[in-house]
């Protein structure tokens, strides 16, 4: 078939690539050109849902590394797994950017051989410029997006619009919604309210935060991650701290499900794969995220999941169509990367932990 | 009856089998068992490690952080429940055995055996099923909108209330097992007498059947209470997270907030409390075996 | 608790009721999971067919499969390191050190909270270095089932008859012989229960294994764990209707052999 063949035309690539650069210069990746990485096996650690169904199969058809898929629900899932002992198990790790800065900080993440990923150059060259990873030396981005406001249209009133219509809800809404369980992003919404920065370690402000979204929590359904979508197409919650991704594919399977921006903005967050130095199969974990920024493989999860990806040659190869039916879906990426980051607040985040208590101790 | 002489050989065997039985095994639960809990000792007194773990310096700062009022109010509403849990299951036990004393004691193997089969499928699944069941879009919900006595779903799930009911639940069995094992011995002679001198029948109950299985009651109530307290799957998949019990944020500060000597912290008042309640347990035991001969 | 004569009848009505009420609580959930389970589609309101497609999903090689395959290794395991060390605690304890001090730290480890013992051995390879991986769940299992075994045992010794011991003793046979031929047959059956509970409490242990597993050793509460929490997951119906009916068979099974036994031998 013709896609399995180009695909195997990349895998050959990056093989190729990974010789070439053994043979320039020893550089710290230390790749071995004479890896058959058909006997690698390659762990991954991600979201449930967020890879085609069939990755491990295709994947091992194309180049022959048998691929192994756990989940993690939460980024702190993720990261605890990867952190909980010398060798996890795990050879690439789905994070968000302020956890793969902590990650290279704490020297757990290994540098990745650029030559051995020759697919970086789809990728918009704005995501070299991320302050959680210049120049892409420790992770390749997978996907990127904002979080907002997933809301049924005919259960609310009115068009929800700001984060007020999450944090206070209207009537209809009260005891039906729901704030995200991954704890950076549910301070997102009361953060933006008030007007602090997403990464604020003033104490004072913080204190100010966890108030408003005790409140909130206390009119809430459930703090909730994974499964909003269900409970806004069951009619369980009405208004919902959504991805813009997932929201979008709970609109696909039911168009009363709808995507709206808050006024007050909200956060960019940015996936990326990170290969951890533990890591015994380098040579297999270089040829998956080539695979992966592979354009049509890419287009996976724009098509299905209705996710951006910081993919250009991807995004631009998708019909408009996809583009007008979904407008959280977005080609510009620079105006995306103009968006606040979360980053990592180093020891502040005890004060985050402590008012993440209490906001659910209710 | 006269102890055999030991002779100096028989005394070297002796202490070689005293060696080898105690010590092996001892030595296991010393590593495995009593060093771990050492280590939670210790650390509760270490500082935190950036991304988890402990830096080996000594500090009072996590003890100082259990002040905070939002630990105080935590463990005040775990102990609540916990109680209200152990609480429900005695009275519905206490039915229960009751019920059954009109069984033959052959009905009476099957009837607790019949408690014991759906106690072995799987804890998580028992769980999740009432996830099935109360949900807005649940069984319960669906059959009550069915015969038309409700319009719209009843909100069941999330909630205090049903964290309890399915605590209930998954421990009510080990409340009724330790119950009917003391409730067997029970001489219905004796509640029969008193009943013939007049008394009522809950007096019998009171005086004659209540001291007489207190002990298996007891027991069960441990059995339901400690679990109960450091339990934090039911809490998070069927309180939707709202529902904070001491064993979410033990759980919590190894795997999300990563304050590994917080969590140490509050493990030790969790062990505290146990031995409390076990002390109290043996007391109360001694009191009631020593009065009712 | 027997009742008053008068209202034997009402009484015995109630208890009728009583017991029944009990027992739908106690089906209801799982009759409802088993049900689901045949439902080709996944919502609990929705009849949408008859299906069999989640059980060979639950049961083709996938998180559920692996799952189990560690959850019996772990479980073996930690009961075989159990039956060995609890029986010689037991022994040492009957013969050495009966005083309620020595029984009482032999059976400790079975009540200590199991969310303690997995941080605890969680921290312990933290500081150590060391990583945790499916012989730390072996372990921390062992440890609480070792004093399971050697309660069962200690029980049994204790009730057990002491002048067969003794005769042995005055016939001239040593204490070894004593114990490998007198002691040690008597004990089997204790060993064999104490054995079946540890198993059958390793199995569905999840606070310990939560703690103490690694990526490539989780146990099946763990994977079910994962599962559920991302909403409904008709394949774990599945499994859990198969381990319903597993446990109803072995004890269908155990009843038609130790129900004649019991009731044959009168004290």
């Amino acid at each position: 078939m013709r896609r399995s063949g180009l695909v195997q035309l990349s895998a050959a690539a990056a093989v190729a690539a990974i010789a070439l650069t053994a043979c320039s210069s020893g550089g710290s990746t230390e790749l071995d050109p004479n890896a058959d990485i058909s006997e690698q096996t390659l762990t991954i650690s991600t979201w449930p849902e967020y890879y085609s169904p069939t990755l491990a199969e295709d994947f091992e058809a194309a180049t022959g590394v048998k691929l192994n898929i756990v989940h993690h629900a939460t980024n702190e899932e993720g990261f605890a797994k990867v952190t909980a002992s010398a060798d996890s198990g795990i050879d690439i790790v789905f994070l968000a950017g302020n956890f793969i800065s902590v990650l290279v900080e704490e020297g757990l993440a290994s540098e990745i051989d650029q030559n051995a990923v020759p697919n970086l150059e789809n990728l918009y060259p704005e995501v070299r410029k991320f302050a959680f990873d210049p120049d892409l030396k420790h992770n390749v981005p997978y996907a990127w997006g904002t979080t907002g406001l997933c809301y049924r249209e005919d259960l609310v009133a009115e068009t929800p619009d700001s984060w007020a219509d999450l944090l206070e809800p209207a009537p209809e809404a009260v005891g039906k919604t729901t704030l995200m369980d991954d704890m950076r992003w549910t301070f997102i919404p009361a953060q933006r309210l008030l007007g602090y920065s997403i990464n604020t370690t003033d104490e004072a402000e913080l204190d100010e935060v966890g108030a408003v979204l005790k409140n909130a929590a206390q009119k809430s359904l459930a703090f909730d991650n994974t499964t909003y979508g269900e409970k806004l197409i069951a009619g369980e919650a009405v208004i919902s701290h959504g991805h813009d991704g997932w929201c979008n594919t709970a609109a696909s399977e039911d168009p009363r499900v709808s995507f709206a921006m808050p006024k007050e903005g909200s956060d960019l967050w940015v996936d990326g794969m990170v290969l951890l130095k533990s890591s015994k199969n380098r040579e297999a974990a270089h040829a998956f995220m080539n695979y992966i920024l592979e354009t049509e493989n890419q287009t996976w999860l724009v098509e299905n999941l209705l996710y951006n990806v910081p993919n250009r040659a991807a995004m631009e190869s998708l019909p408009d169509e996809l583009f007008e039916k979904y407008p959280a879906l977005i080609r510009d990426g620079a105006s995306l990367a103009q968006m606040e980051q979360i980053e990592d607040v180093g020891d502040a985040i005890d004060i985050y932990n402590r008012i993440n208590t209490e906001i659910r101790a209710g | 009856m006269t102890k055999p002489v030991r002779s100096y050989r028989s005394r070297q065997t002796r202490a070689v089998g005293a060696i080898l039985t105690l010590g092996i095994p001892g030595l296991f639960l010393l590593l495995f068992v009593a060093v771990p809990l050492g280590v939670v000792l210790v650390s509760a007194f270490f500082k935190r490690g950036r991304i988890g773990g402990f830096k080996p310096e000594f500090t009072l700062e996590n003890f100082a952080e259990l002040t905070r009022p939002v630990y105080a109010q935590v463990l005040g509403s775990s102990l609540l429940m916990s109680a209200t849990v152990t609480l429900i299951c005695l009275v519905v036990a206490y039915a229960a055995v009751w019920a059954m004393r009109t069984l033959t004691p052959r009905g009476r193997i099957i009837a607790l055996v019949a408690i014991l089969i759906p106690f072995w499928t799987s804890f998580l699944i028992r769980a999740y099923a009432w996830m099935l069941l109360l949900g807005d879009a649940g069984t319960i919900n669906g059959a009550l909108q069915l015969f038309g006595v409700i319009e719209t779903p009843l909100r069941m799930l999330y909630s205090p209330e049903a964290v309890i009911l399915v605590l209930v639940y998954l421990y009510l069995p080990l409340m009724i097992l330790p119950l009917a094992a003391s409730a067997e011995g029970l001489d219905s002679s004796l509640g029969d007498a008193a009943r013939n001198l007049g008394a009522s029948p809950w007096r019998s109950f009171r005086t004659v059947d209540l001291p007489l299985t207190l002990p298996g009651a007891l027991t069960g109530a441990v059995l339901v209470f400690v679990p109960s307290m450091s339990n934090f799957v039911v809490p998070d998949l069927i309180g939707g997270g709202r529902v904070l019990l001491i064993g979410n944020v033990i759980q919590d500060q190894f795997l999300v907030a990563r304050n590994w000597p917080l969590g140490s912290v509050l493990a030790l008042v969790l062990l505290l409390l146990l031995v409390l309640l076990l002390v109290a347990q043996s007391m109360v035991i001694r009191r009631i075996q020593g009065g009712s001969k | 608790m027997s009742a008053p004569s008068m209202s034997k009848t009402g009484s015995k009505v109630l208890s009728r009721i009583a017991l029944a009420l009990l027992y739908i609580f106690l089906y209801v959930p799982i009759i409802v999971v088993i049900v689901m389970s045949f439902n080709s589609g996944r919502s609990v309101l929705r009849w949408e067919g008859f299906s069999l497609d989640w059980y060979v999903k639950a049961f083709s090689p996938g998180p559920l499969m692996s799952g189990l395959q560690v959850t019996l290794i772990v479980a073996l395991a930690s009961t075989a390191i159990a039956v060995v060390l609890g029986t010689m605690l037991a022994i040492g304890v009957h013969r050495y050190a009966r005083g309620p001090l020595a029984r009482s730290l032999a059976t400790l480890p079975a009540f200590i909270p199991d969310i303690l013992l997995g941080i605890g051995i969680l921290s312990m390879f933290g500081l150590a270095k060391a990583a945790i991986g499916l012989h730390s769940v072996i372990l921390a299992h062992a440890s609480f089932e070792i004093a399971i075994v050697a309660a069962v045992l200690l029980a049994r010794l204790g009730s057990m008859e002491k002048s067969l011991e003794e005769a042995s003793t005055n016939l001239g046979a040593s204490g070894t012989t004593t114990f490998m031929r007198v002691v040690l047959p008597q004990l089997a059956p204790a060993i064999v229960a104490g054995a079946a509970l540890g198993f059958t409490l390793s199995l569905d242990e999840f606070l310990m294994a939560f703690f103490t597993t690694s990526t490539n050793s989780q146990t099946l509460p763990i994977q079910i764990y994962s599962m559920v929490r991302f909403g409904v997951t008709p394949e774990v119906n599945a499994l859990a209707a198969v381990m319903f009916v597993v446990s109803l068979g072995a004890v269908l099974l155990a009843q038609r052999i130790v129900m004649p036994l019991m009731f044959r031998r009168k004290p």
